[in-house]
């Protein structure tokens, strides 16, 4: 059976708190082979515990699969990113490189390109993906649009999001605060490390050293 | 007594800790069938299904059903399934042998608890009954802990015995006892999903409580305002609303300070106060000193931070205060927590939707493992051994004279003083590794090395069972059955999904086996964990821990039951049907300490308030130990680590301690990140890896505590206690850092290890 078209997998980094739940669960996936294939990347640990989880995006036209040499990476009718098939991937990292969101990783040891597949097969049966099913904080989430809208009144949903020239309509869908809800456009991070440094920065400016350290 | 170089490699080689992971597993195939059961670490106790094949975990399935945790875990609870069939898995019973490379040789069950039974009459005969001591722990069933009891208190008669939660949940069970006449958390969590402020003091959620952090998101979604007090920036506090950096040791200073400002600024529920409670004139002469100059010069917080936090929280409508360890810690953690009641009686904001306050449990049966009689001063259903009317009681129940029953004893730390003063000379241990767990272990080191006799019950050779004369091989999580109370009051059930392999037993049994062997059978014939349930039940029945009315069935339809949940009511006619009492301290409740004179458990069913006095922590910082040292949890491991520091991407993921430290100070002592760093207290050192961060306070830096030998920071934590609760210490002593050399040892030894 296809993924229900309702049901869609939303990230809200916001809510991350690091835990590693997802990196763990992701490697418990029966078809995954003991391997995680989420990432859980920290943004600046000097600065900040801020984390953020790494799904595959599920692209509407993903930039992996076009490409491919090997025509390895395919999209599911019901419009989920797979891994690439074994017989045809020639681990050339095309995809791995390509990637506007840095998430196919080579697998070395397999000469295969792994990546999200959104749990297919537990998603193509109606169950959650594993790490949308354990998240603690629910940064990951997966469910209808009707309960992300009564769950999170202050974020919107966005699924389109803006590489230079490129725009990138996705099947995941990214929560933002309601306020700013144009598409994303990468270019407008370059100049704003956008971390709440400052924040950060200051909690502590006020406590002073003892002098004989 | 510093650990002697060089470590007992043939001991690590032949017991571990070992990393196992899923690829060394045999292939399982499909599993046969899934165990609804709970996880087997912290006290949130989240809903998992096990998979099952051919009497072994292989893996886990969400289960979304349960109310509690909807199908989400921790990293903890999705690996756990890697206990089982472990490698390091004791099978068999084993004998100190010093003449074995590995320092033991493996001998009969039955032999072994022969010689076990021996030693114990051996020693109270010749010492007298209270020289044998017995150490429990908060991981077990309630019905293990309750047999625990039984079997100090009548089987031994012995007046020594204590747990683990004596490191865990004692201040806040004696502010909880002081204030409100009862010993639990007042609201289940769903309360949270409406509160206006959410204060969370001395608790890292994020890390240690995981699944707790979607209920204040999602409480924030509502519209929660969310205050973290704590000196480090932790996962919750980051997005917070309103950061408080406390000087470690400081948080009672700054509830005075913030009641101080609720009282100028009339943000009172004087109603409640008059109706209510007792005891607030004599506080609020108390706190008029705690002006907000004097919190900010005491706490290390920034005075307009205090007014902020007193002006949400005073005037809030509704509120959830929430509070664990950090603040529990300390030589003065009662007044810590008695502080944070104060902030919430005087708020008026408590026994209703939406206005709650709550201890966050730590250990799996962090509540119901404090309930029924393993405490050194209890007795079951809450009850005190010093009371007459309880002993009697009990005594009834378990078919002996009051007279026989033992005066209350000692806390977990005073028994290994004791050892040191000849008035302890054995020592039974079970889910409790002391040399990890306790504070300044090189005491407890040779406490254990002096003892004549000492036997361990336990699954895995943990750090402080390698001291032992006998170890009993007992039973996995997932090899028994029995209720536990979670965070929120709320018994639920653990379920068997595999038997014990080789020669292990499920420890009631063992505890049975040696009663047996010693010629005291008697009362210690259960033939299942329901039948100790069933006794428990009527122990606990008209105490304030009342199970009466709780039964397995119950559990299963409910999905929990939240006691108390009497079996008569008010009117002494039987409430068989009862449903659990979710929410306490409700307009119009009845307990049976009240009587229906007010919804708290004092004869006048009103709350107190208790004058909340700051006092330094024991040890303050001076100039050859400048920096504070605190200790706390990493969201990989839990607790001394016997299981998770054998779960291999558990210890991937968090291999080793590390010293975290900000930049500043880093910068003034010479260190960079990763840089090896010796950090020395007045009673040992260890040299650890820097993270250098800048979410810690530059005066302070943190250790997790999770690892054994000279990895382990207890080395130099200080062995003060609070005087009510007689927890130590963990939050605070002084130390001095400096650069240093990568260990010798990591050429040998494992990270876990």
């Amino acid at each position: 059976m296809p993924v229900p078209s309702d049901l869609h997998f939303y990230v809200d980094p916001a809510r991350c708190i690091g835990c590693n739940a997802c990196v763990q669960a992701c490697s418990e996936c029966d078809s995954h082979k003991g391997q995680s294939m989420i990432q859980l990347d920290l943004i600046d640990a000097l600065r900040s515990p801020q984390t953020v989880p790494v799904v595959c995006m599920h692209c509407d036209s993903p930039t992996c699969a076009e490409v491919c040499p090997a025509d390895a990476i395919k999209r599911t009718e019901d419009g989920v990113v797979l891994s690439a098939r074994k017989p045809r991937c020639i681990a050339c990292n095309n995809c791995v490189l390509a990637c506007p969101f840095g998430v196919p990783k080579m697998n070395t040891g397999m000469g295969l390109m792994m990546k999200c597949d959104m749990c297919y097969d537990r998603t193509s049966v109606g169950k959650k993906p594993m790490c949308a099913s354990v998240c603690p904080s629910q940064a990951l989430f997966y469910g209808t649009r009707e309960e992300i809208e009564r769950l999170r009144p202050g974020s919107t949903a966005i699924s389109s999001f803006q590489f230079g020239r490129q725009t990138i309509n996705t099947r995941v869908r990214m929560m933002v605060p309601r306020a700013n809800a144009a598409p994303l456009s990468v270019a407008d991070g370059f100049g704003d490390p956008g971390l709440g440094h400052e924040v950060a920065d200051d909690v502590f400016a006020h406590i002073a050293l003892g002098g004989d350290l | 007594m510093p650990i002697p170089p060089p470590e007992n490699l043939a001991l690590l080689d032949a017991f571990g800790p070992h990393r196992a992971y899923e690829r060394d597993r045999a292939p399982s195939g499909s599993p046969s069938h899934l165990v609804k059961t709970h996880c087997c670490f912290c006290g949130q106790q989240c809903g998992i299904k096990l998979e099952v094949k051919d009497n072994a975990v292989v893996g886990f399935e969400p289960w979304y059903d349960f109310p509690f945790n909807k199908g989400k875990l921790c990293p903890k609870g999705i690996k756990r399934y890697l206990q089982n069939q472990h490698p390091d898995r004791l099978v068999r019973a084993y004998a100190k042998d010093t003449s074995a490379p590995e320092g033991f040789r493996a001998l009969p069950y039955e032999e072994a608890i022969t010689r076990v039974a021996a030693e114990i009459d051996r020693i109270q005969t010749h010492y007298g009954r209270d020289a044998f001591a017995v150490l429990s722990g908060a991981s077990l069933t309630t019905e293990k802990t309750y047999l625990m009891g039984k079997f100090a208190h009548m089987t031994l008669r012995t007046a020594n015995i204590d747990y683990n939660g004596r490191l865990c949940m004692v201040s806040a069970g004696a502010g909880n006892k002081k204030a409100f006449g009862i010993d639990r958390g007042a609201n289940p969590w769903d309360d949270l999903l409406g509160a206006e402020v959410i204060f969370i003091a001395g608790a890292n959620i994020a890390e240690c409580a995981p699944i707790t952090t979607d209920y204040v998101w999602q409480a924030r979604e509502r519209g929660a305002k969310v205050i973290v007090v704590d000196p480090r920036v932790t996962p919750l506090a980051r997005t917070c609303d309103l950061y408080l950096p406390v000087k470690p040791g400081r948080d009672v200073a700054l509830f005075n300070g913030i009641l101080h400002l609720m009282i100028a600024n009339d943000w009172l529920d004087r109603p409640f106060i008059d109706a209510h409670t007792v005891g607030f004139d004599a506080l609020a002469a108390h706190v008029a000193e705690w002006t907000p100059a004097q919190t900010a010069e005491v706490t290390g917080i920034a005075e307009p931070l205090i007014r902020q936090a007193a002006a949400l929280w005073g005037k809030a409508k509704t509120s959830f205060l929430m509070h664990a360890r950090g603040i529990e810690h300390h030589s003065h953690g009662v007044q810590n927590v008695l502080g944070a009641i104060n902030i919430v009686l005087a708020s008026g904001r408590i026994g209703r939707e939406f206005c709650g306050y709550a201890t966050i449990t730590g250990q799996a049966n962090g509540q119901g493992g404090r309930e029924h009689g393993q405490k050194c001063d209890q007795l079951p259903g809450g009850r005190d051994l010093a009371n007459p009317e309880h002993r009697a009681y009990i005594a009834g129940v378990w078919g002996m004279e009051p007279d026989e029953l033992p005066q209350p004893g000692v806390d977990a730390y005073e028994i290994f003083r004791k050892v040191e003063r000849d008035e302890v000379r054995g020592l039974l241990s079970i889910c409790f590794n002391p040399v990890v767990s306790l504070p300044d272990n090189n005491f407890i080191r040779a406490m254990l090395d002096k003892l004549e006799f000492y036997v361990a019950i336990d699954f895995f050779l943990n750090e402080t069972a390698r001291y032992a004369d006998i170890v009993l091989p007992g039973s996995l999580h997932e090899e028994d059955e029995g209720t536990v109370t979670q965070v929120e009051g709320r018994v639920i059930k653990i379920n068997k999904a595999v038997s014990c392999p080789g020669d292990a037993r499920q420890d009631w049994r063992i505890i049975q086996d040696l009663a047996r062997a010693l010629g005291r059978e008697r009362g210690m014939t259960f033939a299942s964990p329901e039948a100790i349930f069933d006794e428990l039940r009527v122990a606990s029945r008209g105490g304030i821990c009342d199970y009466s009315a709780i039964s397995y069935d119950k559990i299963d339809q409910q999905f929990g039951v939240f006691w108390p949940c009497p079996d008569t009511g008010p009117d002494g006619q039987p409430t068989p049907e009862h449903r659990g009492t979710v929410r306490l301290f409700e307009p119009g409740s009845w307990n049976p300490i009240a009587r229906g004179a007010g919804p708290f458990y004092f004869p006048d069913g009103k709350a107190r308030f208790n004058v909340s006095r700051y006092t330094p922590p024991a040890e303050v910082v001076d100039a050859d130990y400048p920096i504070i040292l605190t200790t706390g949890r990493v969201v990989s491991h839990f607790l001394s680590g016997t299981q998770t520091r054998r779960i291999g991407p558990l210890v991937d993921h968090c291999p080793e301690p590390f010293v975290e430290l900000h930049p500043r100070l880093a910068e003034r002592l010479g260190i960079a990140d990763a840089d090896w760093v010796r950090v020395v207290s007045r009673r040992g050192e260890t040299t650890l890896q820097a993270h250098v961060v800048r979410t810690i306070r530059p005066d302070t830096v943190f250790i997790p505590y999770h690892w054994a030998g000279r990895k382990s920071v207890n080395q130099l934590t200080i062995a003060a206690q609070d005087p009510i609760s007689k927890i130590p210490e963990y939050k605070v002593c002084a130390v001095k850092l400096e650069k240093a050399q990568a260990p010798a040892y990591r050429a040998e030894l494992e990270p876990q290890q």
